[in-house]
Formats: structure tokens, C-alpha cells, sequence
């Protein structure tokens, strides 16, 4: 376009130049020379002025391109599990209890004490075990988390405390430290997440509430489409069903859970799991107290093997997988614990003296769980506990130098319980609870449970497991 | 034991061997990611959506299915900013797989690729469930998801070098289809300019920011809260005031505030696609900013 304006302009200037009238050869020959640099000098300018304008045009497309950049990086914060490294939150709980029978008092009969923390929340206004969680990247490799639990009278204890692979591949992850085991499929849930105030009785009576290990995890996700993997602890047996407490000293290992998981989706709306776990501990001088048929309290020990079994299932279901309005979570675990070995009866000769025998258990337990959310916040559920004390077969009890009476606590009862809630969760951080339950966990008169809670949590998005 | 060890280590190995000589796996976390990389790898990847229009991607559960594509994953493209922090860092975690960890070349975030707008100054929990990286709808306005489009064309022959003459030819006539579109629907998107707007959650910003509109308010008391009575009401006086011209929301929405606001107001509310499969004729990209402008302009007669 500027080529063609200046051609113009040149041949302007050109015509507009003094024409001699009587035009002669040399002077025609003069003029088309002069014609000819004028061209000339002008094609160069013109080539002078495409250049500046290419080189413009590129100019302003790289401060264009700049300007971009610096927008991104100028909305850009440091992204990360937060800004801070590492990742932490608080979770504050807190209950309101009222309660028939004493909570201290708490035992499951039928089953051995497992001397964990089972007893329900306690009977009024109570603060709860406050949860500190710390999690990152540790580099490259591995991620750590910890989370320690303030207990509301002082003192913490590391509730999981684990180092995590990230950079392994095939799907292979290896956990090693204190961390929830895989076992069934509430034990490695938060107290927090629970959808209850409390554990199941089943997880009370096998696991001691909530069993963490100290130990090694080797996970591995199967590539398929359906989800399939299949898990592997080694641990130090430091709690029930292990223990003593605080695990034997000893090389090598003191208990091993073998897990499978299985899941998919069935169509949009609903998502499933089924589990199948095995955990064995062989538990040595595994003390619990009990009051003898004297009315004396005695410390009775039980040393052998155990076994245990279990099958996890959960379903849930949300219209077209949205669960912001209403949503079905479904949820049910059965246990199968085998024991045998040797009980010792009275280890401190409190009473009528330290006797050794035998001592075989076949116990079973189960629960089943419900909870809708029928609008947005709201939730309500039921839960149906059950547990089954089957066959205890205790040596002593057989020549008759001790009865069954000496054993109130391993004495046959099939413990059970019904609870309802209603929580009310505003945002994914807080949520009020309220729950009913009447529990059949203790000989004679049943204990009528009203739980209202609050669990918060502060700071760093948690995200939940399935 | 160790036998057990042994035999899940080769199971593990003798899958994984399987799985190298099929396509390229990419992950998107949402529809429209799932969209342009189709457009983009074509026959040369398959492409799994974690999320449907029809889901929030707020709240998402970690669940098993997802995890175990996640652990095939060579690619993951999600929005980020937080978007999915409520499922996503589990399956990273969960997943055993390396190659889409956080700043590997398999992890894209859609979101770092672009500016962000809204920022917010103050960052604490009672304002809400708010992005303390800005908005993470980045894909509502057409421009950002060309950004993007750049970004994943290199990524992908990163990861898969021997395609990458075939990922360079198909982003470039994705691009020039792209530019051509963008050019359409400005001109279309014209007469929106300063027209005010409800909406339900702050997931059409970008969108209004490029075609200038106004957004008048929106039907969340705050991000992430579900809208209010209290709200609602104070929300029909200001239209009383000053009356919007359309209140939009998105299909994972329940559309019963939207239809609340409406009725009182006389505002017409309208669902827009959202995402990639959002309505029945949002079947791809294109179909998704063609239906929402046409949708629209649509109230505006």
C-alpha cells in the first residue's frame, strides 16, 4: 500500500518537473535517469519503512505477549497443599452427653476388655481430643503427615505419624511410621469424618476402637478399570490385639494385616467397595481387669494367637453423582476374631492365686449404617450394631478349681445397639451432631445415650477418603 | 511374606509393561478439559473425565474408580486453584503413580496457564469457600481455553515425542478454528456488553469479564454457601432497584433459587451449559460458547 502512494507521489513529482518544450533526446534521456534514481531512492525508503514497520508489528506483539505473562504470573500465588509448607489444620470437638449408666464403667460383655479407649463421651459438657494435623511434601520421594491428638486433660499422643511414597510408580505406595490400619474399612477413617459420635462396637470390641500400628504398608493399585488393590502391613502389634501395650521387644515383626480392596461405579449415581481384610497378632501376658466371683478385682493375661477376619462393604449414591443436594451413603463391616492359648487368671495372686490354662474364643460382630442427606447440610442416619460372643472355651472353668463367675466379663452375652443422628453441617468444615442410642453393650439394664457434638476444623482443606 | 512381595511385584510389573504400549492416558478433572484434549491428542490418547457437567467439582468424592484410572493416568489436566482440592490430593496420593505428581510433566494446571482474576485481598474461611489462587473458572471465557490449548499441545509432545508432528498439526488447526470462533462469538457476544447479570455461583466471572457484562449478584450469600431466604429476599429488593437482565446458573446447581428469584422478579432465568456436555447441544467445545451465547442473547430480544 505505501509502495503504491509514494509510486504515485514520485510520478507527481516527476510530471510536475520543468519540461523543456522543445524536448530533445539528450534531455529526454536526462530526465528518464533522473526519473530512474528518483525510483530509486524512494524503493529504498520504502523498503527502510517496511523494515521499521515489520519490526514494530513484532515489537508489539512481544509487549503483548509480555503483557500476558506478567498478568499470569502477577495472579499467580505459590501453589500448593497451601501457601504455607507444610499443609495445617486443627479439628476441635467437643459433646454435651447424657447418659443412664456410668461411661466410666463402660464394658462389653461377652468380650476381652481390650483396654482402649471405648467407653463413650463422657456424661455432660466434655471437650474432645483435639486433633493437630501437619502433612507436606517432604521432597521429591515422599510426603509426611502427623497428626497428634491433644487429650482434653494434657498430653498428646501421635495418633499417625507417616512417612509416604509419592515417587513410585506401577502403583506401589509403601507407608512406613504410626498410621491407622487397613483393616476393615472404618478403622483407618478419622474420628472426625465419622458419620456417628462414636466407633462400632464391633470396631470397640476387635480393634479396641481404633487400632494404629506402628509399621510398614505396602499398597498397590491393580491397572484395570475396576479398582482393585491389595495391601500388606508388617507392624509392631503395640495395641490391641496385640500388644502389652506399647508392643514386646522383639526383632522382626508382631503383627500382619493382609488387605483387598475392590470398587467401580455403577452408571452416574452410585459408587461401591467391598473389602476383605486378615489381621493376625499373637499377643503375650495381654493383660485386662475383672472382678472375680471373691468381688476382688483381678488382672487376668492372655497369651497365644489371634486371628482375625473381616469384610468391609460401603455404597454411595447421589443423583447423577452430585451429592450437593441429597445423597445415600450405605455402610456395613462384619468381624470374625478366632483365639487361642493360654489364660492366666489373677497375675498379681490378688485373690485366690495365679492359675494357666487354656483358653479358645470364636467371636463374630457386625454393624450396618445409613445416613441420607435429604437437602443440602442436613443429614440424618441410622446404624445397627451386633455382636455375637459365640464359644469361649476357658480351661480353668473345665476341672472346676475356678467358675465361670471368676470370668463375669467373658461370660456369654450377645451385645447390641441402636443409634440415630441428625447433623447439620453448614459448610465442609463445621458440623453439629445429635445422636440417640440405646446400647445393650453391658449385662442387664440398657444404657440410653444423647450425644449433641461439634466438630470443626481449621485451616487446611482436608480432603476425605471414600 | 515375601512370597506374597514377590508375586505383587511381578503382577505389578508384568501390567505395567501392558499398559506401555498403549495411547497416551490423560485424566482431565472436568469436561472441558476432557473436550480440548480430544480436540487436540485426537486418536492418539485416551481421554477419561473424572467430573460431568452435571457434578460439582467442588465436592467430588475420591472414589475408587477414579483412583484406579488415575493410576494409569500419563496426563492429567485439571483447573487447579483449589478447585478439586477436596478429592484430588487423595487420588495423587493414593494413586501410586508418579508421573502426574505435583511439577511433573504429566501435572497441567489449567488455571497457571492464564491471569486469574478475582484474587481475593483477605483469604479466611468466613468469607466463604474462597480461591486464595483467584477464580478457578477459567474456561468460560474462550481466550484462556486457547492458552491452555498451547500449553497441553506441548505437553503432549513431551510426553509422547514420537506424536508430536501429529499434536503441533492438530493444535494448530484446533487454534485457527479456535481464533475463528472467538472472532464469531465477539461479534455476536456484542450487544451483552454492560448487560447485568445474576448469577447462582461466581463460575461464569471470566465469561462476563470478556463479553463486559456486569455481574448484578449472586444467588450464594458467599462462595460455596448454599443460597439463603435471607438472601434471597434482600436479593429481590435490590432487583427491584436495579433489575438484572438474566439470571444464569449452571446444571449441578439446584435450580430452585434461580426459579425463587425469578418468579418474585420476573427476571427469566436460564441454565447455561457450563461445561462440555452441560445441555444437549454443548456436545463439544464450540457447541458449549455457541449455546451459551445464543442462550443469551436469546432473553435479550
Amino acid at each position: 500500500m505505501y509502495r503504491r502512494l509514494l509510486c504515485g507521489m514520485a510520478f507527481a513529482v516527476a510530471l510536475s518537473a520543468p519540461l523543456a518544450s522543445r524536448a530533445q533526446d539528450t534531455e529526454l534521456g536526462k530526465i528518464r535517469e533522473e526519473l530512474r534514481q528518483l525510483k530509486e531512492v524512494y524503493e529504498r525508503r520504502i523498503q527502510a519503512l517496511e523494515q521499521r514497520l515489520q519490526q514494530s508489528e513484532a515489537k508489539a506483539g512481544k509487549a503483548e505477549e509480555a503483557a500476558l505473562q506478567a498478568a499470569v504470573q502477577a495472579s499467580s500465588r505459590p501453589a500448593g497443599e497451601n501457601a504455607f509448607n507444610p499443609a495445617l489444620s486443627v479439628i476441635l470437638n467437643g459433646t454435651l452427653g447424657n447418659l443412664k449408666r456410668d461411661p466410666n464403667a463402660y464394658r462389653i460383655n461377652g468380650f476381652v476388655p481390650t483396654m482402649g479407649e471405648v467407653s463413650p463421651p463422657p456424661r455432660g459438657l466434655s471437650l474432645g481430643e483435639s486433633e493437630l494435623v501437619l502433612s507436606a511434601s517432604v521432597d521429591h520421594l515422599f510426603r509426611g503427615a502427623l497428626i497428634a491428638a491433644i487429650a482434653p486433660g494434657g498430653g498428646i499422643e501421635v495418633e499417625e505419624g507417616y512417612v509416604q511414597t509419592l515417587g513410585l510408580s506401577s502403583g506401589f505406595t509403601i507407608k512406613a511410621g504410626r498410621f491407622f490400619s487397613g483393616v476393615g474399612y472404618q478403622n483407618a477413617v478419622h474420628a472426625h469424618a465419622w458419620d456417628f459420635t462414636d466407633a462400632p462396637l464391633a470396631s470397640k470390641a476387635f480393634l479396641g476402637g481404633q487400632l494404629a500400628e506402628d509399621g510398614i504398608q505396602v499398597k498397590w493399585v491393580a491397572p484395570t478399570e475396576l479398582y482393585v488393590d491389595l495391601g500388606l502391613e508388617l507392624g509392631r502389634g503395640r495395641k490391641f490385639p496385640g500388644v502389652p501395650d506399647g508392643g514386646r521387644s522383639k526383632n522382626g515383626f508382631g503383627s500382619g494385616t493382609l488387605f483387598t480392596h475392590a470398587g467401580g461405579d455403577l452408571g452416574a449415581s452410585t459408587a461401591w467397595q467391598l473389602g476383605i481384610s486378615h489381621l493376625r497378632t499373637s499377643p503375650q501376658g495381654r493383660g485386662y481387669n475383672d472382678v472375680d466371683s471373691t468381688g476382688t478385682a483381678v488382672n487376668n493375661s492372655f497369651t497365644g494367637r489371634s486371628r482375625l477376619w473381616g469384610i468391609d462393604g460401603i455404597l454411595k449414591w447421589a443423583p447423577n453423582g452430585n451429592a450437593t443436594s441429597t445423597n445415600l451413603k450405605l455402610q456395613g463391616e462384619y468381624f470374625r476374631r478366632t483365639e487361642s492359648g493360654a489364660l492366666t487368671y489373677d497375675t498379681q495372686a490378688a485373690s485366690l492365686g495365679t492359675q494357666t490354662g487354656s483358653y479358645r474364643s470364636k467371636q463374630s460382630g457386625w454393624y450396618a449404617q445409613g445416613i441420607y442427606q435429604f437437602m443440602p447440610e442436613w443429614r440424618v442416619g441410622y446404624r445397627h450394631d451386633r455382636l455375637n460372643s459365640g464359644t469361649t472355651g476357658i480351661g480353668l472353668v473345665a476341672p472346676g478349681a475356678l467358675t465361670a463367675a471368676d470370668f463375669p466379663v467373658l461370660g456369654g452375652h450377645n451385645p447390641r445397639r441402636n443409634s440415630v443422628m441428625l447433623d447439620w453441617s453448614p459448610s465442609e468444615f463445621s458440623r453439629w451432631r445429635l445422636q440417640l442410642a440405646r446400647d445393650y453393650s453391658r449385662f442387664g439394664v440398657p444404657d440410653n445415650q444423647v450425644f449433641l457434638q461439634y466438630v470443626m476444623s481449621l485451616g487446611a482443606h482436608s480432603a476425605h477418603k471414600f | 511374606m515375601k512370597t506374597i512381595l514377590k508375586v505383587l511385584a511381578l503382577i505389578g510389573l508384568s501390567f505395567s509393561f501392558c499398559q506401555a504400549f498403549a495411547a497416551l492416558n490423560i485424566f482431565a478433572c472436568e469436561p472441558e478439559w476432557g473436550a480440548l484434549a480430544q480436540e487436540i491428542a485426537g486418536d492418539k490418547a485416551a481421554v477419561y473425565s473424572a467430573t460431568t457437567a452435571l457434578q460439582d467439582a467442588h465436592r467430588i468424592e475420591a472414589r475408587p474408580s477414579l483412583i484406579a484410572r488415575i493410576r494409569s493416568a500419563d496426563l492429567l489436566v485439571c483447573s487447579g486453584s483449589e478447585l478439586e482440592i477436596g478429592w484430588l490430593p487423595l487420588l495423587l496420593t493414593q494413586s501410586g503413580n508418579s508421573r502426574i505428581q505435583r511439577g511433573m510433566p504429566g501435572y497441567l494446571e489449567a488455571s497457571q496457564q492464564v491471569a486469574r482474576i478475582e484474587i481475593p485481598q483477605v483469604v479466611a474461611r468466613s468469607l466463604g469457600d474462597i480461591h486464595p489462587g483467584g477464580n478457578p473458572h477459567i474456561h468460560t471465557d474462550a481466550r484462556n481455553i486457547a492458552r491452555v490449548a498451547e500449553v497441553l499441545a506441548l505437553r503432549l509432545a513431551q510426553l509422547d515425542p514420537q506424536n508430536a508432528v501429529a499434536y503441533k498439526f492438530r493444535s494448530e488447526a484446533f487454534g485457527a478454528r479456535w481464533r475463528a470462533a472467538i472472532e464469531r462469538w465477539e461479534r455476536a457476544g456484542a450487544r451483552l456488553k454492560d448487560v447485568p447479570v445474576v448469577v447462582y455461583h461466581r463460575d461464569f466471572s471470566y465469561f462476563i469479564r470478556w463479553m463486559g457484562m456486569r455481574e448484578a449478584g449472586s444467588l450464594e450469600p458467599k462462595p460455596g454457601i448454599p443460597p439463603t431466604p435471607a438472601h434471597l429476599a434482600e436479593l429481590v429488593e435490590q432487583m427491584k432497584r436495579a433489575p438484572a437482565k438474566v439470571i444464569v446458573y449452571s446444571p449441578y446447581n439446584d435450580p430452585r433459587a434461580a426459579q425463587f428469584l425469578s418468579e418474585r422478579t420476573g427476571i427469566p432465568a436460564v441454565m447455561l451449559p457450563y461445561t462440555v456436555g452441560g445441555n444437549e447441544k454443548a456436545k463439544d467445545l464450540f457447541g458449549l460458547f455457541d449455546e451459551t451465547i445464543a442462550l443469551f442473547l436469546a432473553v435479550m430480544k
